[in-house]
């Protein structure tokens, strides 16, 4: 099941380092790296019931 | 000598020290004094308090005669309280704050989430109080007042402005302006509390670094008769477009804190005339609410500190060493904790019972303090202005998620509000030696409050060392080099709601805790051994 309640340690701590890979890159360059992240991510949950409720809830909510 | 008269930087809201000449200005050789403090805004005032009530003499010198108008600080958290509270000055505080614990986030008008800060029970002070800056500073002064007239040697001096400083290896020398003339002071001892922009940073040359948030933040206080509750409201990118953010705030005397984020190349004193400023508010309150604009400023911010906070026999505290951004409420509330830090130490240093090296624990143990408030007060500011596009998706996306799934909340960062520091690693700790001690209670950890039957934890604390024994016998430790740790023997009698078990024992049957004078946990023990308690006096007094 995906879990949607919080599971990060340092909440914090962690958005400061993703914002931080971010950093000096272009927009095109930054799309790209959120691109490898997700697949990276996606590969490490691996389950595709989780998979497929996390692209659900990630859909803009109407 | 023709004089020129000195000119306020700003107006106050209370005139309480005004110019009157001292004997010293008169002397024909310079006079000596043991403490002198530059600056008498609420870091000064409290350094001023610490000292005079150990019976320290302090000179607080202040260029104005009174406290500033405008209210700047307005939250004020637990920790401060406690820490005003060991000088007798938080009675009125909390009298007069308004107490609040509901937040609640909005984006685009649409409201994400809210929290409640859920304080934990069992402690005197609440998680934070709303207070207008000029009260909490006028009722430190009120405390001085009091003190004086019980014997504390202090004295503030209103209209003495200091404008040269000669730093000599065991003295300092000031040069002082007043509307009679310049004169001149000696001080062992000199504690910079003049604020962000200190001038004695500047006339000894020292560096002042950090980050430069480029965006301004109109606030405006305001009285109205609408209904909001006391409550934290925050809004980001609201449809009004008053502000990128918008904050409103509850504060006493039904005055409410509007603050506006408005971007970086704005014209101040346009953006201040009147009708601007009212084009804003009734924009957010919309066009029926009537209100009265108390107040208003325009303030942009930066993120930095001292490399050291210590130079010799010069020390600096409050905003003066450090500065942070208003997120997360940790200027005041910080300067607060440096001046408790520092009280005790340079009393022992004075009264020859600790090396004058104590002092660099003040040093270190609030840079590590300085680096905490920054770190936590850059990344609210980073999330509530984002820098770049990609930093704006992400804290959107962000603000989306978190109206609907619970993990994106803990993400939202509206200001991470001010919590004490614990002195992890500092030299002044003893290892931990209680096996199951619960690790908020740590060595180098503020001690958290607890209802004792007759009243609280932290009034039998502080002042001095104590020894807390909690089920446990002790028979004390000689006193060394005079100083002495009072004994504080308390069982499960003592403790109704079982808070005091919980904070100091967690899986341990007893205690043995050594409690600095700033009421941070020095050691602690399964068991009292003095050999171990001895050394850990002495280390705490950096003897060691
Ligand atoms: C908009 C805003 C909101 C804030 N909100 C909060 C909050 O909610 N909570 C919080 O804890 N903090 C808050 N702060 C921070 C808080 O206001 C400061 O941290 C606090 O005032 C610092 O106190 P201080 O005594 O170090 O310095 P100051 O208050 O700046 O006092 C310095 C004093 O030194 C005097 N002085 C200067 N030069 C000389 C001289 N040459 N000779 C003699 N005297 C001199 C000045 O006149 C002044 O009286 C906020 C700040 C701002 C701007």
């Amino acid at each position: 099941m995906l879990n949607t309640n919080p599971n990060i340690a340092d909440p914090d701590g962690f958005y400061a380092a993703l914002i931080a890979a971010h950093d000096g890159l272009s927009e095109e360059q930054s799309a790209a790296l959120n691109a490898r992240l997700i697949l990276i991510l996606a590969n490490h949950v691996g389950d595709p019931e989780v998979l497929r409720a996390a692209l659900a809830a990630a859909r803009p909510a109407n | 000598m023709t004089h020129k008269p000195m000119q306020d930087r700003y107006n106050l809201a209370f005139k309480l020290y005004p110019y009157t000449r001292s004997p010293d200005q008169d002397a024909v050789d310079p006079v000596r004094r043991p403490v002198v403090v530059m600056g008498g805004g609420p870091i000064g005032v409290a350094t001023a308090l610490d000292l005079g009530l150990q019976g320290i003499p302090v000179v607080v010198l202040d260029d104005h005669e009174g406290i500033g108008q405008g209210s700047r600080a307005i939250c004020f958290a637990k920790r401060c309280l406690e820490i005003a509270d060991r000088y007798g000055a938080a009675a009125p505080m909390l009298d007069k704050g308004v107490v609040w614990n509901l937040g609640k986030v909005f984006h685009e008008d649409r409201k994400v989430f809210e929290f409640n800060l859920l304080p934990e029970a069992g402690h005197k002070f609440p998680a934070f109080i709303n207070l207008q800056q000029p009260y909490f500073e006028k009722f430190l002064i009120d405390r001085v007042r009091q003190a004086q007239a019980e014997g504390a040697p202090i004295e503030i001096r209103g209209r003495n402005a200091v404008f040269g400083v000669d730093v000599a290896e065991d003295h300092v020398t000031l040069q002082i302006d007043t509307p009679e003339g310049a004169y001149v002071l000696e001080a062992d001892w000199l504690i910079g509390c003049d604020g962000a922009s200190s001038p004695l940073r500047k006339m000894m040359g020292l560096d002042f670094e950090g980050r430069v948030f480029q965006d301004s933040f109109l606030i405006a206080d305001i009285t109205m008769q609408a209904a909001f509750p006391t409550e934290r409201w925050f809004w980001f990118e609201p449809s009004h477009k008053a502000g990128a953010s918008t904050l409103l705030h509850k504060q006493p005397d039904g005055v409410w804190r509007v603050d506006f984020q408005i971007g970086w190349d704005v014209n101040r004193a346009e953006e201040l005339k009147e009708e601007n400023v009212r084009r804003r508010l009734t924009a957010m309150l919309g066009p029926d609410v009537e209100y009265d604009i108390v107040w208003t400023s325009i303030y942009t911010f930066q993120c930095r500190r001292m490399k050291k906070f210590r130079h010799g026999r010069v020390i600096f505290a409050g905003d003066a060493a450090h500065q942070v951004s208003p997120f997360g409420a940790r200027g005041a509330n910080s300067g607060m904790q440096d001046v408790d830090n520092l009280g005790w130490k340079l009393g022992m240093v004075l009264r020859g019972q600790a090396p004058e090296g104590l002092l660099d624990s003040y040093d270190a143990e609030r840079r590590h303090g300085a680096d905490e408030n920054i770190l936590n007060s850059t990344r609210s500011t980073d999330f509530i202005t984002p820098k770049s596009k990609i930093s704006h998706i992400f804290r959107n996306a962000v603000l989306d998620l978190a109206e609907r799934y619970p993990f994106a909340r803990p993400l939202v960062n509206s200001g991470r509000l001010s919590v004490p520091c614990t002195y992890d690693g500092s030299a002044l700790n003893t290892p931990d030696a209680l096996p199951g001690g619960p690790a908020r209670t740590r060595p180098g950890s503020p001690c958290p409050d607890a209802p004792l039957g007759d009243g609280f934890l932290l009034n039998r604390l502080g002042g001095g060392f104590t020894l807390l024994a909690l089920n446990a016998e002790t028979p004390g430790i000689p006193a060394d080099d005079g100083v002495a740790a009072n004994i504080l023997a308390l069982t499960g009698a003592d403790d109704p709601t079982g808070a005091l078990a919980a904070r100091y024992l967690g899986e341990a049957p007893a205690a043995i805790y050594l409690i600095r004078p700033d009421q941070h946990v020095a050691g602690r023990w399964a068991s009292f051994d003095e050999t171990a308690v001895r050394a850990a006096l002495r280390r705490a007094c950096g003897k060691e």
